[in-house]
């Protein structure tokens, strides 16, 4: 698919000019403006940063970059000359490799067979020698890569090493990393950022799209914010240099969100050392999961009108405390709620008694993605008066109610009747609130509420939380993020692998200890 | 009851019954390979059966029979190229309306032709090994064969070595488990699946073709029996190993064939519970190795650009 155009592309322009540039983009869908009229320069040793909030038109702009979608209005300029890109093969012959946030590894090959992908049908992959190559790349570029290694067994961040060692070796000159580091650990992060200042150093030119704001300051040359899908600026290398962190990010948060907002952390006071209110979740010897790490005699207590956070690094047990308290992974040990026991109770018993969880995983087991929102309100109470009468429907009753909930909780949605999947995540989480924090609610779970939420999100997900405490329920927060807790709980305990390491009052020296606790090492 | 007679007449009995089995579930192993689940394999089977039949008992010839077989496969094939990889509609409900209509269709061509006459093609000559036939017990089990016998064992290490081998290998591989991936490098996902779909065409038609001509010498309605429905669930439980289908299909076979061999034996045994034991088989294989029996992510999808 090599086109005319691609070949005047290979010979570098005079001047250090845009490596590709984006000329008032413009792509409606139904009933949306995605992108409107937006422009952006790329240049050569620079990482450019797309940032915006979710639902800011990020991925149609990084769709029509590599040719997945057609602008409407608008065009492409690479090295000077407007183009039209067909398709992602198109575009890697212009030299714009892109790595979308889902891999594009085939899982069930080999890093080598998915290199030598789509070569002619007869003839032998050329294993030995593409392999070398893959080797010699990485190696220059300070990465360690198994050629042979089968794609399914390399863990997330190696399977993106693996995509952006592939698209410049296709002879990409710019890259797009897409919400690169969403699916990334801390630690990968990191050594993502280093990959890409070594890349800019070899004159390529990056787009990162990201909605991370300490991200797109610790990377980025060059930020351009996106808000509503249009332009809502830029600012230059020599501007970011000059400003601190904290300038700029002011400067940032003003782009996206228009002036006056207030940032993501803290402005509630810890709420420590208020009078705890009675008893009401108990929770002792708490056992559950038999997968890698099992949650192991877990035993704590919320008082009325309390928050107590949990902290921990991902994965230590945290999804099966949830998932044991809520019911839904069998489990050993005594659960109170009210002094009543409900362990032995399934879900639904759970719920009615007044126990509720606010899953992290809102797609999967929070919402049913083709449901209208209205339904979705109601999907723990499916065929309960008044919404079913004799096992038909209300939908007068069901939209009434849905319609009361769209407007408490500010969801943003073309209509009750929308399927919740057409939502972004943070209207998502909202309508999971809406469905959780009303009726009788005694005491609520709350599982990484934030996490992938845009700053408005957090802030809006943050109230609601502090809300719920302050009307009296029991809450549990369950957060990979410590300054999330240290600003809304007033106790905190510490998993790790599978224990509860202990329960601190969230005071001035909250942070500290919780760091012991999470460090402490063996078994206690 | 284990004499050497007996171990031959299975042994033969279960190359006979399990060549069907084999030229079909590794064109199904194929098919599920590029992420086209073909359910209409039964139908397949069954239009190769009565194709091959037809042009054989026409034209004098097994050869022209085994071809013919074949290429009705590949027409039905083409059926589900049209409606399920082209334009993306369901591909159970398309396999189980293909299936339907070659059932319906070989019955009633069969009705008006043959409900009078019943001819029989004579029994096919098989092609004994030179010098090798000879070997006591081996001989006989290993190298006294119908020509399509050899073959199919050849096309068993062929497909093992274009899915190791080949660019070929890979592609398919990619469109059954990332189509979207195997676009990017530039490879039409549909042509891929198309040619993957009309490969199985051809084996399972050839497969039938070789029940009415090699093995029945005369088309009977229904006579796939179930054929593509066991070659599916083999296809399943070998993912994507060629030789596991050929392993599948011997034991299947030897369970289909058992009647002639226990009666061989001198065993008597209904004939209805004997020809229960491949479904038996079926279940007790499945209940064994099913656990484990991965299948390629995109099976069963249709593939458009950009879609997410």
């Amino acid at each position: 698919m090599q086109s005319p155009v691609g070949a005047a592309v290979s010979e570098p322009p005079a001047t250090p000019g845009p490596v590709v540039a984006l000329k008032g983009l413009t792509k409606r869908f139904p009933g949306v403006i995605a992108n409107n009229n937006v422009s952006a320069q790329i240049f050569p040793g620079e990482v450019h940063v797309l940032l915006g909030e979710n639902g800011a038109g990020k991925s149609t702009l990084v769709g029509m970059l590599s040719g997945l979608q057609q602008p409407d209005q608008g065009h492409i300029e690479i090295g000077g000359a407007r183009v039209t890109v067909t398709s992602p093969r198109h575009a890697l012959s212009l030299g714009i490799g892109t790595v979308f946030q889902h891999s594009m590894l085939v899982p069930s090959l080999s890093v080598v067979d998915n290199f030598t992908l789509g070569g002619t049908w007869w003839k032998r992959p050329d294993r030995e020698g593409q392999a070398a190559r893959i080797v010699e790349t990485a190696a220059r570029l300070g990465l360690r890569v198994d050629p042979f290694a089968l794609v399914s067994t390399l863990s997330l961040g190696e399977r993106q090493q693996v995509e952006i060692l592939r698209a410049l070796m296709r002879g990409s000159r710019c890259l797009i990393l897409d919400e690169a580091t969403a699916m990334l650990t801390p630690h990968e992060a990191v050594s993502l950022g280093e990959l890409m200042r070594r890349l800019v150093a070899e004159g390529l030119a990056i787009i990162f799209i990201t909605h991370k704001l300490n991200e797109a300051l610790a990377y980025g040359d060059r930020i351009s914010v996106l808000r509503l899908g249009k332009n809502a600026g830029e600012i230059g290398p020599q501007e970011l240099r000059a400003q601190t962190d904290a300038g700029n990010t002011a400067r940032i948060i003003a782009l996206m969100f228009g002036a006056g907002s207030g940032s993501a952390a803290g402005e509630g006071a810890p709420r420590s050392g208020r009078e705890p209110g009675p008893l009401v979740l108990e929770v002792a010897g708490l056992t559950a999961g038999a997968g890698r790490i099992p949650l192991q005699n877990a035993t704590f207590s919320v008082h009325r009108g309390e928050i107590l956070g949990l902290a921990g690094i991902d994965g230590n047990g945290q999804k099966e405390l949830a998932e044991a308290l809520s019911g839904q992974v069998p489990s050993a040990g005594s659960v109170r709620l009210n002094g009543r026991e409900i362990g032995g109770m399934t879900v639904g018993g759970r719920r009615a008694a007044g126990l509720r969880y606010v899953t992290d995983d809102r797609l999967g087991e929070g919402t049913v993605g083709a449901f209208p929102v209205a339904v979705n309100f109601l999907l723990k109470e499916i065929g309960s008066t008044p919404f079913w009468q004799k096992g038909l429907e209300k939908p007068q009753a069901i939209r009434a109610q849905a319609e009361e909930h769209v407007k408490n909780f500010d969801i943003r949605t073309p209509g009750v009747q929308t399927p919740v999947g057409k939502l972004s995540g943070g209207n998502i989480q909202k309508v999971l609130l809406a469905r959780e924090l009303t009726g009788s609610a005694e005491a609520v779970i709350f599982a990484k509420p934030t996490y992938g939420l845009d700053v408005q999100n957090i802030r809006a997900t943050r109230d609601r939380i502090r809300e719920a405490a302050e009307a009296g329920k029991a809450v549990l927060l369950i957060s990979t993020d410590l300054d999330e807790l240290l600003e809304l709980a007033d106790r905190i305990a510490v998993i790790d692998r599978g224990r509860i390491r202990g329960i601190v009052d969230n005071d001035a020296r909250a942070r500290d200890a919780i760091g012991r606790l999470m460090s402490a090492g063996e078994e206690p | 009851m284990f004499t050497e007679t007996f171990l031959i007449t299975l042994f033969l009995g279960a190359v006979m019954a399990g060549m069907p089995l084999l030229l079909a579930g590794l064109g199904e192993q194929l098919s599920e390979k590029a992420g086209v689940l073909n359910i209409g394999l039964e139908g397949m089977i069954l239009a190769g059966a009565y194709a091959g039949f037809l042009v054989a008992w026409t034209s004098g010839s097994s050869a022209l029979g085994f071809l013919g077989g074949a290429g009705a496969g590949m027409i039905v094939a083409s059926l589900m190229v049209v409606f399920c990889v082209i334009l993306g509609l369901n591909q159970i409900v398309i396999g189980i309306a293909l299936t339907l209509l070659v059932q319906g269709l070989t019955a009633l061509l069969h009705f008006v032709q043959f409900s009078r006459s019943y001819p029989r093609l004579d029994g096919m000559q098989s092609w004994p090994v030179p010098g090798l036939s000879q070997i006591p017990v081996i001989g006989p089990m290993f190298f006294n064969h119908n020509p399509i016998v050899y073959l199919t064992v050849i096309l068993v290490a062929v497909f093992a070595w274009i899915y190791r081998m080949t660019h070929l290998g890979s592609a398919l591989q990619a469109a059954g488990d990332k189509p979207a991936a195997l676009d990017a490098a530039g490879v039409d996902v549909i042509r891929t699946r198309a040619l993957a779909v009309l490969t199985t065409g051809a084996l399972a038609g050839l497969g039938g073709a070789f029940m009415s001509v090699a093995v029945a010498g005369v088309f009977i309605p229904f006579m796939s029996h179930g054929n593509g429905f066991i070659a599916i669930v083999l296809a399943m439980l070998a993912r994507g190993r060629p030789l596991w289908v050929l392993g599948g299909a011997l034991l299947f076979g030897a369970s289909l064939s058992m009647t002639t061999a226990l009666q061989v034996a001198g065993v008597n045994v209904p004939v209805d519970v004997i020809q229960m034991l491949p479904f038996a088989m079926v279940m007790l294989v499945l209940l064994v190795a099913g656990r484990k029996a991965s299948l390629p992510a995109a099976l069963g999808e249709s593939f458009e650009r950009g879609a997410r």
